[in-house]
C-alpha cells in the first residue's frame, strides 16, 4: 500500500514515463555492453563462458594510445573553449542587452546541422584549392601547403563543434551571478581583475563546471572530427570501438573497450553532478 | 569607474563574440560556395557560377527517399518526446517530492554521455532482443537522447510557471482535465513549443545515434557521411546547404512565433488588469 501511495503521488506519477523509458532505452543497453564485454572474442551470443580475456586482450594491445589521445585531445578543446566562451556569455548577459537573444539563436543554428556536414564545410574552406588557399593564389600567387588532414585541424575541429555545448552552461553560470554584489565590490574599491577573481568566476563556477564536463564528456566521444578534418592522422578510442564493431565483427572486444570509456565517463559524471543543485542553477530559486 | 575603459571593453567584448560567429559560420560560406559552382569539382575562385547541381540533387528520386525517411523519424520522436518530456518536465521542476534531486540527475546522464558509444550500445542491444535495425530502432535510439534535452528545455518554463493558478482553477471547480487543457498546457505553451522545435531539429541532424540503428534506411546525414568518405560529389555542399538553410529557416520562423505568443499574452494580460 505504501509503495502504491509513493507511485500515485503527482511527482513520482510524472517521472514515471521518462523513468521506464531510460530504463529500457539506456540503462539496459549499457547492462548489455557490461555483460557482452565478458563474452568470448568474436562471439554474438550472451550466454557462453565469461572471463576477463577481453580486458587482457586491450591491456596487452597498444589500444592506450587512442585512450590518450582521445582524453588529451578532449582536455585540450575544453581548455581552449573555457577561453573562447567566457568573454562570449560575459557579453551575452551583461553587454549585448537585446540583441542577446538573436546572438543565442546564431549558437544554437549550428547545433541542428549535422556534424560531418558542418566540418565538411571546413575542409572545402582549407583544401588545396579550396576558398582560402584559392583565393591566396588568385590575389597573391601564393601557394600554402594546405593544412586539411593535420592534428591542428583536428583539434579545431572539435573546438568548432564543442563551442556551443561549453557556451550555453556558461552563460547560464554568468547569469547566475548578481550585479549588485559586482557593485558593491567595485564602490569598496575592487579592481576589475579582483571583481573577476573573486566574484566572477567563482559565482559563475557551477556552470562554467557544467560546461567542462558536457564539452569533455562529448569530445571523448567524438569521432566524426578526426575522419572528416583529421584523415586518421589521429585514431581516437572511438574508431578503435566502431572498427570492433563493424569489421573486425568482434562484439566483445568492442564492448569491452566501450565498459573502459564508459567507466571513464561515468566516474567524472557521477563526481560532478552530485555536488550541484540543479534548481539552482536552472531555475534560479 | 573609468567610462572610456569601460567603452573600449564592451567594444573588445562585441568584436570578439563577432570573431566567433564567424567562425562558427565559416564552413557554411565554404558550402554555399561549392553548391553553386556548374563545374563537377570545386575550385575557387569559381568561374562557372551555376545551380546545375541543386537541379540534378533534386530531380534524384533516392534524395526525395532520404527525406522523406529523415522527416518521418524526426516527426515521430518529435511528437513521443514532447509527450514523455512534457510529463517528465513537471516532475523535473514542477512538483517536490522525495527522490527528485535524484531523478534530475538521472535524466541527465543520457546528454553526458558520447553519443557513438550510446549508438553502438543500443545496437547491441537491439540485435541481443532480437530486432531488426529500421527507421522504427533509429527513433528509439533519437528518444534515448532527445527526450532529456526536450525535458531541459520543457522544464526551464516550468520553472517560472505558478502552481496558484492551477490551484485557484480547482478552487473555481474545474477538473483536473479542464485545468491541464485550459491552464497548465496554455502557460506552458512556449517552453513545449521550444521543445518540440529542438526535438525536430536534433533529430533531423544527428548522425552518430542514425549510424548504426537506422539498419537498411538510410537518413540524410549517413548519407551526405558516406558520400564524402567516397570522394567528391557536388550533390554533398547542395545538401549541405539546404540541411543549414532549413534549420535557419525553422528556427527563425520558432522565434517570430514564440515571440508573438508573448505579445499577445502579455496584451491579454494588460487587458485583464
Amino acid at each position: 500500500m505504501s509503495v502504491l501511495a509513493q507511485i500515485f503521488r503527482p511527482g513520482m506519477r510524472h517521472a514515471l514515463p521518462i523513468l521506464v523509458f531510460l530504463l529500457g532505452g539506456f540503462a539496459a543497453p549499457l547492462l548489455a555492453v557490461i555483460a557482452f564485454s565478458f563474452v568470448p572474442s568474436r562471439t554474438f551470443s550472451l550466454w557462453s563462458d565469461w572471463s576477463f580475456d577481453n580486458y587482457v586482450e586491450i591491456f596487452n594491445s597498444s589500444s592506450y594510445i587512442t585512450f590518450v589521445w582521445s582524453l588529451g585531445l578532449a582536455a585540450a578543446t575544453v581548455a581552449i573553449l573555457a577561453v573562447i566562451c567566457y568573454p562570449v556569455a560575459f557579453g551575452l548577459t551583461r553587454v549585448f542587452g537585446r540583441y542577446a537573444t538573436l546572438i543565442t539563436l546564431l549558437f544554437t543554428l549550428p547545433l541542428f546541422v549535422s556534424e560531418n556536414v558542418r566540418l565538411y564545410g571546413w575542409i572545402l574552406i582549407f583544401i588545396k584549392n579550396g576558398v582560402l588557399l584559392g583565393t591566396l593564389k588568385s590575389l597573391f600567387g601564393w601557394e600554402p601547403e594546405s593544412i586539411v588532414f593535420t592534428h591542428g585541424l583536428t583539434l579545431m575541429g572539435m573546438v568548432y563543434v564543442y563551442l556551443p555545448f561549453m557556451l550555453f552552461p556558461t552563460t547560464l553560470g554568468v547569469s547566475m551571478v548578481p550585479q549588485q554584489t559586482r557593485d558593491a565590490a567595485f564602490d569598496l574599491g575592487a579592481s576589475r581583475w579582483q571583481v573577476f577573481r573573486e566574484i566572477d568566476l567563482p559565482l559563475a563556477m557551477p556552470g562554467i563546471v557544467i560546461g567542462f564536463l558536457l564539452t569533455f564528456v562529448l569530445a571523448v566521444g567524438a569521432i566524426a572530427e578526426a575522419k572528416v578534418l583529421g584523415g586518421q592522422q589521429i585514431i581516437p578510442i572511438t574508431h578503435d570501438i566502431e572498427i570492433a564493431f563493424t569489421y573486425a565483427q568482434n562484439w566483445p572486444l568492442g564492448a569491452a573497450l566501450s565498459v573502459l570509456l564508459m567507466l571513464v565517463v561515468g566516474t567524472l559524471v557521477l563526481i560532478v553532478l552530485r555536488r550541484f543543485d540543479l534548481d539552482a542553477i536552472l531555475g534560479r530559486r | 569607474m573609468n567610462s572610456s575603459a569601460d567603452r573600449m571593453r564592451r567594444a573588445l567584448i562585441w568584436a570578439w563574440t563577432a570573431a566567433v560567429i564567424v567562425f562558427m559560420y565559416l564552413p557554411a560560406l565554404g558550402l554555399v560556395l561549392a553548391s553553386s559552382t556548374s563545374s563537377r569539382y570545386f575550385i575557387f575562385p569559381i568561374t562557372k557560377w551555376g545551380f546545375d547541381w541543386w537541379q540534378k540533387t533534386f530531380a534524384s528520386l533516392e534524395i526525395h527517399q532520404l527525406f522523406r525517411t529523415s522527416l518521418l523519424i524526426a516527426a515521430c520522436v518529435t511528437v513521443i518526446a514532447v509527450v514523455i518530456a512534457l510529463f517528465g518536465a513537471l516532475a523535473f521542476a514542477r512538483y517536490d517530492w522525495k527522490g527528485r534531486s535524484i531523478y534530475q540527475k538521472i535524466v541527465l546522464l543520457p546528454i553526458f554521455f558520447p553519443q557513438s558509444v550510446l549508438g553502438l550500445a543500443l545496437l547491441l542491444w537491439f540485435n541481443a532482443l532480437g530486432f531488426t535495425m529500421s527507421w522504427q530502432t533509429a527513433v528509439f535510439a533519437h528518444l534515448v537522447w532527445i527526450i532529456p534535452v526536450c525535458t531541459l528545455v520543457i522544464s526551464i518554463q516550468v520553472y517560472s510557471f505558478d502552481p496558484a493558478l492551477e490551484e485557484a482553477a480547482f478552487d473555481l471547480g474545474a477538473t483536473k482535465w479542464q485545468v491541464f487543457r485550459e491552464v497548465t498546457l496554455p502557460v506552458l505553451f512556449p517552453g513545449i513549443f521550444s521543445g518540440a522545435l529542438f526535438a525536430f531539429l536534433l533529430s533531423w541532424g544527428n548522425f552518430p545515434l542514425s549510424l548504426y540503428t537506422t539498419g537498411a534506411d538510410t537518413t540524410l546525414p549517413e548519407y551526405l557521411y558516406a558520400k564524402m568518405i567516397a570522394g567528391y560529389t557536388p550533390g554533398v555542399p547542395v545538401l549541405g546547404t539546404v540541411s543549414t538553410l532549413g534549420a535557419a529557416v525553422l528556427l527563425l520562423l520558432g522565434y517570430f512565433i514564440i515571440v508573438v505568443l508573448r505579445r499577445r499574452r502579455s496584451a491579454g494580460s494588460d487587458e485583464a488588469a
